[in-house]
C-alpha cells in the first residue's frame, strides 16, 4: 500500500433516526473522522447479515449499524430484529477471527447528531488500534494454503 | 425486466452548493473521477443543482445523451430527493432511475481535510453509480385519504387548528385530556404587549368549538393508540368517566354547592394550586364544555362508595351517574394535528429560589391567577399575611438559559414578566424589580412595551439572581425576602429586600411527551419537544407523513406564533385531506414466487401483518397496502425471495462494492 493505511468503515444507517442524526451533525457543523461511508436503509431491520459479511469480504475494516433507540423504531420493532441479527453476526465474525470491535450496533436518535460524531470517532480509533483487517488478502492466503495441501 | 438488459447510460451531477460543498470537496475532481466510471456518459459539476438551470441541465442531458440513469451528488436526500426525482421525470425517465449522494451533511460539513473529504465524495459517487444501474421503473401507489382530521390537544393551538379545519368543511375530532379546553391561555390574565384580556379573546373561540357542527369535542379523553398510515389513520380514544353525563349537565353548578364538603379541600389545578376546589367542580367559569367533573382521587363516593351523595340529589336532570365507565372510541382520520402544549418548569428544582420554602415566593402562573379578577383572590394581590406588597422582585430565566436545568430560552418569559410587572404595579403600586440576563423583546410592539415599562418606573437589574433568603442584615431587610444578585451593569453584588418574589418559570416539554410521541410514532429533539421535519422548510410536518405539529409541543413560542403555526398545520392537514388521494413511496416489499419456498419465516416478522401465507400455492404474499417498507422480511428471507423496491439486495451490494472498490 503506497499511502498510509486509513481505517475504512461501512456504515448502515436507518433512514428515520441515525441517517437523520448524521444530517443533524452536518447541519450543526460537527467535525468527525472522514473514514465512514454511509449506506442508507429504511430500517435497521433491513440489515441482511450478508451486507456485513460482504463489506468485510470486500475490504472494510469495520461495519457500523445505526438504528432508532429501542421502543422508538419507525417501524415499531425493526431495531429489535436488527439486535437479534447483530448478536448472530457477531458470533459468526468471532468464528472467523474478526475482532468484536470491528462490528458495532448503535442506537442513535434523530436528535443525537453529537452521538454520531462520538461513535464514529470512537470506532475509527478502535479500528485504527486493531490495524487493517484485509480480509480479501487473508482469503487469498488461505486459498494458497488450501491449494498447497491439495 | 427488459430495462435491466439496457446498457446503463448514467449522468452524474456534482453540486457545489455555492461554497457549502465546494468549500471542502474538490467538486471538479469528483466529476472527473465519476466520468471514468463504467456506464457514466455525462459527468458535470454545477453551482446549484437544485436551481432551475441545474434541473434543466439534467432534463436536457437525458434528451441529448439518451441518459437512462441519473445520480446527483449534493445534499441530503431527505431535503431534495423529491426535487431531483421530479426533474428526472420531466426529462422523460421514470423518477426512480435516480439516486442521490449526500456530499453536504455527510461530507463537506463534517470533515476538515479537503483531500479526505474529496476521496470520500468520490467513493460515495462511485457507490451511487454502481447502485443506480440496478434501479427499476416503479409506479407510485395512490391511496384514498379519509377526509376527517384529529386534533390532539385543546389549547389555543388545537382550538385554532380545529376551527380552521372545521370552517373549511372538514369533520374534526378535538381530543383534550383536561375536563375543559383552553389550555394555558385560559389561565392568563392579560396578554402581552397589547394587554388584551386573555379570556376575552379566547373564550369566544372555545364557544365556537363547542358550537361548531363540524367539530366533535372529546374532553377528559386520551389518544391511546394510533395505527395505519398517511391518509388512513386508525385512532383509539379513551374517554375517562367524569361521572357526569355531558348530554344532560347544563352547568348550573347546583351539585357543587350541594357537595358534602362545604369548603374546597383539594388544591385547585386551574389556579396553579393557589385556591381550593371541591371533589365535584368546574375548572373555571367559562370552561368548555360547561359540564362539571368529579375528581375520582378526592370524591368520597367514588373512593369508598359511602357518601350521602348530596350532589346526585341536587341535580334535577339526573346528570350525575357514579357508575359511568370509561368509553373507548375508535375513529378513522386522514391527518392528525398534534397540539399537546407544554408544562412550566418546576421552580422547586432550584432550591435557592425558595419556592415552597418562603410564603411569598410565587410562580408566574400563580401570579397570573392572582391578578385575574376571577381568580382565587378575585384580583387582589395580597401576601400570605394579608397585607399588600410594597416591593416585588420578578426573577427572569428560572429554568431557562441555564446549564444546570434547561439550556434553551423559553422565549415568552421576558415579555410575560414585563406584563406581570405592569399588572402588579397597577394592582398594588409597589416598586417592581426585574432581574434579567437579557431582555428578549423581539416581536411586533414588544420593544415598545419594554420602553413603556421603563417609563412607568419599573426597575431593571441585569444579573442572574444567586439566591432568595430571609437571612437579614439590616433593619430595613427585617421580615422581608432578600434577593442576592450580582448587578452586572453596576459591577457589584446587591441585596434587594422585597415583600414578594415572582419566579418567571420557563417552558418545558409536557411530562408525558415521550409517551405521546411513541403513540404517534413521531420524533423528539434532544430537549424533548417534538421534532419538525425540517426547521425551515417543513416546520409543521413531522417525519411521519400525515402528522403535523402546532404550538409549544414543538418548542416554546408565544400566542401569536402559536396561532400562526396552528394555522399552518391546519393548512397542511387540509391540503392532504382535501386532495382526497395521497401518493405513497413505492418502497414496499414483494415476494418473488419462483424463489419462495413457503417457509413462513417472514410472516411472523412483519409488524403490520402485511404478509400472509397462501396455503394453496404454498407461497408468502405481501399486501402492498399494509406494507410500510421497512425491509425486515427481505433481510430475513432465507432464500432471498422477497424484494424491497428502492432497497433491493443488488442495489445495496452495489453500494457496498462501490465504497470499497479501492480498499
Amino acid at each position: 500500500m503506497p499511502e498510509p493505511w486509513e481505517p475504512r468503515i461501512v456504515a448502515f444507517f436507518c433512514n428515520w433516526c441515525t441517517y437523520t442524526a448524521a444530517d443533524l451533525a452536518g447541519v450543526s457543523r460537527m467535525k468527525y473522522a472522514p473514514n465512514t461511508r454511509v449506506v442508507r436503509v429504511m430500517c435497521s431491520g433491513r440489515m441482511d447479515p450478508q451486507f456485513v459479511y460482504d463489506a468485510f469480504a470486500r475490504g472494510a475494516d469495520g461495519v457500523l449499524i445505526g438504528g432508532c433507540h429501542p421502543g422508538d423504531c419507525h417501524y415499531i420493532e425493526g431495531n429489535y430484529k436488527a439486535l437479534r441479527r447483530f448478536r448472530m453476526i457477531r458470533r459468526v465474525l468471532r468464528e472467523m477471527g474478526i475482532e468484536e470491535a470491528r462490528c458495532r450496533l448503535e442506537w442513535i436518535s434523530a436528535a443525537e447528531g453529537e452521538k454520531v460524531r462520538r461513535v464514529v470517532n470512537e470506532m475509527v480509533e478502535e479500528v485504527r488500534r486493531l490495524g487493517p483487517l484485509d480480509l480479501p488478502g487473508r482469503a487469498a492466503e488461505w486459498d494458497e494454503e488450501v491449494s498447497a495441501h491439495a | 425486466m427488459e430495462h435491466r438488459a439496457d446498457e446503463p447510460r448514467i449522468g452524474v451531477y456534482v453540486c457545489h452548493c455555492g461554497s457549502n460543498i465546494a468549500g471542502k470537496v474538490r467538486v471538479a475532481a469528483v466529476a472527473e473521477a465519476a466520468a471514468l466510471l463504467p456506464g457514466v456518459v455525462v459527468s458535470r459539476d454545477s453551482k446549484y443543482m437544485c436551481s432551475d438551470p441545474g434541473q434543466e441541465m439534467i432534463q436536457q442531458d437525458i434528451r441529448e445523451h439518451a441518459l437512462n440513469r441519473i445520480v446527483v451528488a449534493s445534499c441530503s436526500p431527505l431535503l431534495h430527493e423529491e426535487t431531483f426525482r421530479k426533474a428526472t421525470e420531466r426529462g422523460g425517465l421514470n423518477p426512480y432511475f435516480f439516486q442521490m449522494v449526500n456530499l453536504r451533511e455527510h461530507d463537506s460539513w463534517v470533515h476538515e481535510d479537503a483531500d479526505a473529504a474529496t476521496e470520500k465524495a468520490v467513493d460515495l459517487v462511485r457507490a451511487a453509480v454502481r447502485r443506480v444501474r440496478f434501479h427499476r421503473a416503479l409506479e407510485k401507489t395512490e391511496v384514498p385519504v379519509h377526509p376527517d382530521v384529529l386534533v390532539v390537544g385543546g389549547g389555543i393551538a388545537g382550538i385554532h387548528a380545529a376551527l380552521t379545519l372545521a370552517d373549511a368543511g372538514k369533520r374534526v375530532y378535538l381530543v383534550e385530556r383536561e375536563p375543559t379546553i383552553g389550555g394555558h391561555m385560559a389561565r392568563f390574565d392579560k396578554t402581552f404587549p397589547t394587554l388584551d384580556c386573555a379570556a376575552c379573546i379566547l373564550t369566544p373561540k372555545m364557544s365556537s368549538v363547542k358550537a361548531h357542527p363540524n367539530i366533535t369535542l372529546w374532553t377528559y379523553s386520551d389518544v391511546t393508540s394510533v395505527s395505519g398510515y398517511v391518509g388512513n389513520f386508525k385512532v383509539v380514544v379513551r374517554r375517562r368517566p367524569r361521572y357526569v353525563r355531558e348530554d344532560l349537565c347544563v352547568g348550573c353548578l347546583e351539585c357543587i354547592d350541594a357537595c358534602v364538603y362545604k369548603e374546597g379541600r383539594v388544591p385547585d389545578e386551574f389556579n396553579a394550586g393557589l385556591g381550593k376546589r371541591k371533589p365535584i367542580y368546574i375548572p373555571f367559569p367559562q370552561a368548555t364544555p360547561q359540564v362539571v367533573v368529579v375528581d375520582p382521587a378526592s370524591c368520597i363516593r367514588v373512593k369508598t362508595g359511602k357518601c350521602k351523595s348530596t350532589c346526585v340529589e341536587a341535580c334535577d336532570r339526573d346528570a350525575i351517574v357514579f357508575d359511568q365507565k370509561e368509553e373507548i372510541r375508535e375513529i378513522e382520520v386522514g391527518a392528525i394535528v398534534v397540539a399537546t402544549g407544554f408544562e412550566t418548569f418546576d421552580a422547586a428544582r432550584i432550591p435557592q429560589y425558595g419556592l415552597g420554602v418562603y410564603d411569598d415566593v410565587y410562580t408566574s402562573l400563580q401570579v397570573e391567577r392572582m391578578v385575574n379578577s376571577s381568580g382565587p383572590t378575585l384580583g387582589e394581590v395580597r401576601l400570605k399575611n394579608g397585607s399588600t406588597p410594597r416591593s416585588i422582585g420578578i426573577i427572569h430565566c428560572v429554568g431557562s438559559r441555564d446549564q444546570k436545568t434547561n439550556r434553551w430560552c423559553s422565549r415568552v418569559c421576558c415579555m410575560y414578566s414585563l406584563k406581570l410587572a405592569h399588572l402588579l404595579k397597577e394592582h398594588t403600586g409597589a416598586q417592581v424589580y426585574n432581574f434579567y440576563i437579557d431582555i428578549r423583546a423581539a416581536g411586533k410592539g414588544y420593544e415598545e412595551f419594554f420602553d413603556r415599562l421603563r417609563e412607568e418606573g419599573v426597575n431593571f437589574i441585569r444579573g442572574r439572581v444567586a439566591e432568595i433568603t430571609d437571612w437579614t442584615m439590616t433593619p430595613e431587610e427585617e421580615g422581608r425576602l432578600v434577593i442576592r444578585v450580582e448587578d452586572t451593569l453596576a459591577g457589584f453584588v446587591r441585596r434587594i429586600p422585597v415583600d414578594m418574589v415572582v419566579l418567571a418559570v420557563g417552558l418545558e416539554p409536557a411530562h408525558d411527551a415521550q409517551e405521546v410521541r411513541r403513540v404517534l410514532n413521531i420524533g423528539c429533539s434532544n430537549e424533548g419537544f417534538f421534532m419538525e421535519r425540517h426547521p425551515k422548510l417543513a416546520p409543521v410536518e413531522t417525519f411521519t407523513e400525515g402528522i403535523f405539529l402546532a404550538g409549544c409541543c414543538q418548542g416554546p413560542k408565544d400566542i401569536p406564533d402559536t396561532v400562526a403555526q396552528a394555522g399552518a398545520a391546519a393548512a397542511a392537514a387540509l391540503a392532504l385531506v382535501d386532495a382526497g388521494r395521497v401518493e405513497l413511496e413505492p418502497n414496499t416489499a414483494c415476494v418473488v414466487d419462483e424463489a419462495c419456498s413457503g417457509c413462513k419465516t417472514c410472516v411472523a416478522l412483519c409488524p403490520y401483518t402485511a404478509i400472509s401465507h397462501d396455503r394453496e400455492r404454498g407461497k408468502a404474499a405481501v399486501n402492498g397496502a399494509l406494507c410500510k417498507g421497512c425491509g425486515t422480511c427481505v433481510a430475513a428471507c432465507p432464500s432471498g425471495a422477497i424484494r424491497q423496491n428502492l432497497f433491493e439486495d443488488d442495489q445495496i451490494f452495489g453500494e457496498i462494492e462501490g465504497v470499497l472498490v479501492h480498499a
